[in-house]
């Protein structure tokens, strides 16, 4: 079972809330997903008011594990003032971190990743790090104290699928243990199966099961394309090889065919 | 019978104008006494039901194709049937097959065909979507003419207490219903002028990341908007959302730069959590609520399911 900050979750799929047609349609998604975590942004969802918190009770009312984000941030210390009120509105040390660098690709600062990352962890916070394929970030957000790795594997909200399957499959071969969640940048299902087969933990997806033409059973489509990778990693895959092998032995066939 | 309509934005309005059709006896009723109070003034007033459609139910499109008739009907001469061009930024127009794959009712244009429908963006975009059988009205404009309308057929407007005892109520005050399974949804808008641009029918700017329209009005005037935030706040347009309403109407045309800001507005939309209006009845109160961002595409639709419940209601009483 995937285990995440000493916490046990039955799905290995989470799902992001925004962009869905209608509240209605989001929790109608979460329900066939299966998914175990949803995330929340906080920027938002929330800007004061009482109807925030209409949105808030809706997704409570799920009974699943809420991860609030950072979304939108471009500074450590706006990402860390946003963790704090996060975790005073939704009482969980939980935190997906993001810092954003880059306005077109909406790629992480590493640098300022790895400076939140340090602070919150020593605030107490549980930090979920959204951060690129890249091998030594991933050590030094390590090293910051977080327990979990998010690396993504396309822009967010790309659709573009796993674009480097090598940094994928380095960063899982470098750190085995450390629960790993592949964040952002998936198009559909055969992505998520695909990145599940090089063994890594989790997918979490937001705007493939929200822009879907039907959200809601694209998200049990992506639920069975994660279980699928997932089994299929543990199960032992064939690796491709450049000659026919028969599948039905050939010694022993009778002779007058 | 004696109607008592509770709210002055569009769907007591419409409500009122169906039901004085059908020989009701009707007073609406808004302390607000201004309209610009309500939600509706600050609607696109789009009548686009096959846009809509891109995020929206099946059924916004069936009821929503009615709207354009019955504003005409309703007020003679509001209702331009000018279409609608969806366009996106040349980083972006992928997103456009998107759209496109989600809608229907439009046909693609090139960059010469948007050229002859809008001179004034010549050589500024290389495709577009153009759904001809969409239309827009100025929703102030019409709001005020059926306000008077109304007036002039008998209908009471009263802001305080309404006198005496009324047959049924129909409720069309939004998210001020306090409803508990109703929700806020803010939106923000600007209104430009410019002389530098024209235009002629609604355009709609996809980006990947927010939505926007610009809704030519009279006198030089263009309406932008809507931000669309899960809150029920009421406080004035963030810099935020005004940067991304400028942004978007100045890679639309760059003369949108030197528009003078004319005002910028704030409404919440009441909506159910599928986004979709209901028609309600408890006791002799009737309600009509939700509308979302469909009020002057549902209201209509939702204004005649209300008048024969109303009947109805009498019939059995």
């Amino acid at each position: 079972m995937l285990k995440l900050y000493g916490t046990e979750l039955s799905s290995r799929l989470l799902l992001g809330t925004a962009q869905y047609p209608s509240p209605a349609i989001l929790m109608d998604a979460v329900k066939a997903s299966e998914t175990a975590i949803v995330t929340v942004s906080l920027r938002r969802e929330m800007a004061g008011g009482k109807s925030g918190d209409k949105f808030w009770s809706l997704i409570q009312s799920l009974g699943v594990h809420v991860l609030p984000n950072t979304a939108g941030c471009h500074t450590v210390k706006e990402a860390v003032l946003t963790a704090q009120m996060a975790r005073d509105i939704f009482a969980t040390n939980w935190i997906k971190l993001e810092v954003i660098g880059n306005h077109d690709t909406l790629q992480p600062d590493v640098f300022a990743l790895v400076e939140a990352a340090r602070i919150l962890t020593a605030d107490g916070f549980n930090v979920f790090p959204y951060t690129t394929d890249d091998l030594v970030v991933a050590e030094r957000l390590l090293e910051a104290g977080c327990e979990v790795l998010m690396p993504w594997c396309a822009p967010i909200g790309s659709a573009l699928g796993p674009l480097n399957l090598h940094a994928l499959r380095a960063l899982r071969g470098h750190f085995p243990e450390v629960p790993m969640i592949v964040d952002a940048g998936l198009g559909r299902p055969s992505h998520a199966a695909t990145v599940m087969e090089l063994g890594f933990d989790a997918i979490l997806l937001n705007t493939a099961v929200a822009k879907a033409g039907d959200p809601v059973v694209m998200a049990a489509a992506f639920a069975k394309a994660v279980d699928a990778g997932h089994m299929a990693f543990h199960a032992g895959m064939l690796e491709p090889r450049d000659v026919a092998v028969p599948s039905t032995p050939v010694i022993g066939r009778a002779v007058f065919t | 019978m004696r109607i008592l309509i509770k709210g002055a934005g569009v769907a007591g309005l419409t409500a009122a104008h169906e039901l004085l059709a059908r020989g009701g006896d009707i007073t609406v009723l808004d302390p607000r006494r201004d309209t610009s109070a309500t939600a509706s003034w600050y609607a696109g007033g789009m009548l686009a039901p096959y846009c809509e459609r891109e995020s929206a139910d099946e059924q916004v499109l069936e009821l929503g194709l009615k709207a354009a008739c019955w504003w005409e009907a309703a007020l003679p001469g509001s209702v331009v049937r000018n279409g609608t061009l969806v366009l996106a930024p040349a980083r972006d127009i992928r997103e456009l097959d998107r759209f496109g794959s989600r809608t229907s009712g439009f046909s693609h244009v090139d960059a010469q065909e948007l050229a002859d429908l809008e001179p004034d963006l010549e050589g500024r975009f290389r495709r577009g979507l153009f759904f001809k059988e969409e239309a827009h009205l100025d929703p102030r404009r019409a709001l005020t003419m059926l306000a008077e309308k109304l007036a002039a057929s008998g209908v009471r407007f009263v802001s305080g207490e309404a006198d005496g005892t009324f047959d049924v109520i129909v409720d069309c005050t939004g998210y001020g219903a306090a409803k508990p399974d109703l929700r806020g949804v803010r939106g923000e808008m600007l209104v430009l002028q410019t002389r530098d641009v024209s235009l002629a029918r609604p355009v709609r700017l996809i980006h990947p990341r927010f939505p926007v329209y610009i809704v030519p009005r009279a006198h030089h005037i263009f309406m932008v908007g809507a931000t669309m935030i899960e809150s029920d706040a009421t406080g004035p347009i963030t810099a935020r959302s005004m940067m991304e309403l400028l942004n978007a109407a100045y890679s639309l045309h760059p003369a949108f730069g030197e528009a003078a800001i004319l005002e910028t507005g704030v409404g919440v939309r009441p909506a159910y959590a599928d986004n979709f209006p209901r028609v309600q009845r408890e006791g002799k109160v009737i309600s009509i609520n939700g509308l979302y961002r469909h009020g002057f595409l549902l209201a209509p639709t939702m204004a005649i399911q209300a008048a024969a419940m109303v009947f109805e209601y009498e019939k059995a009483a």
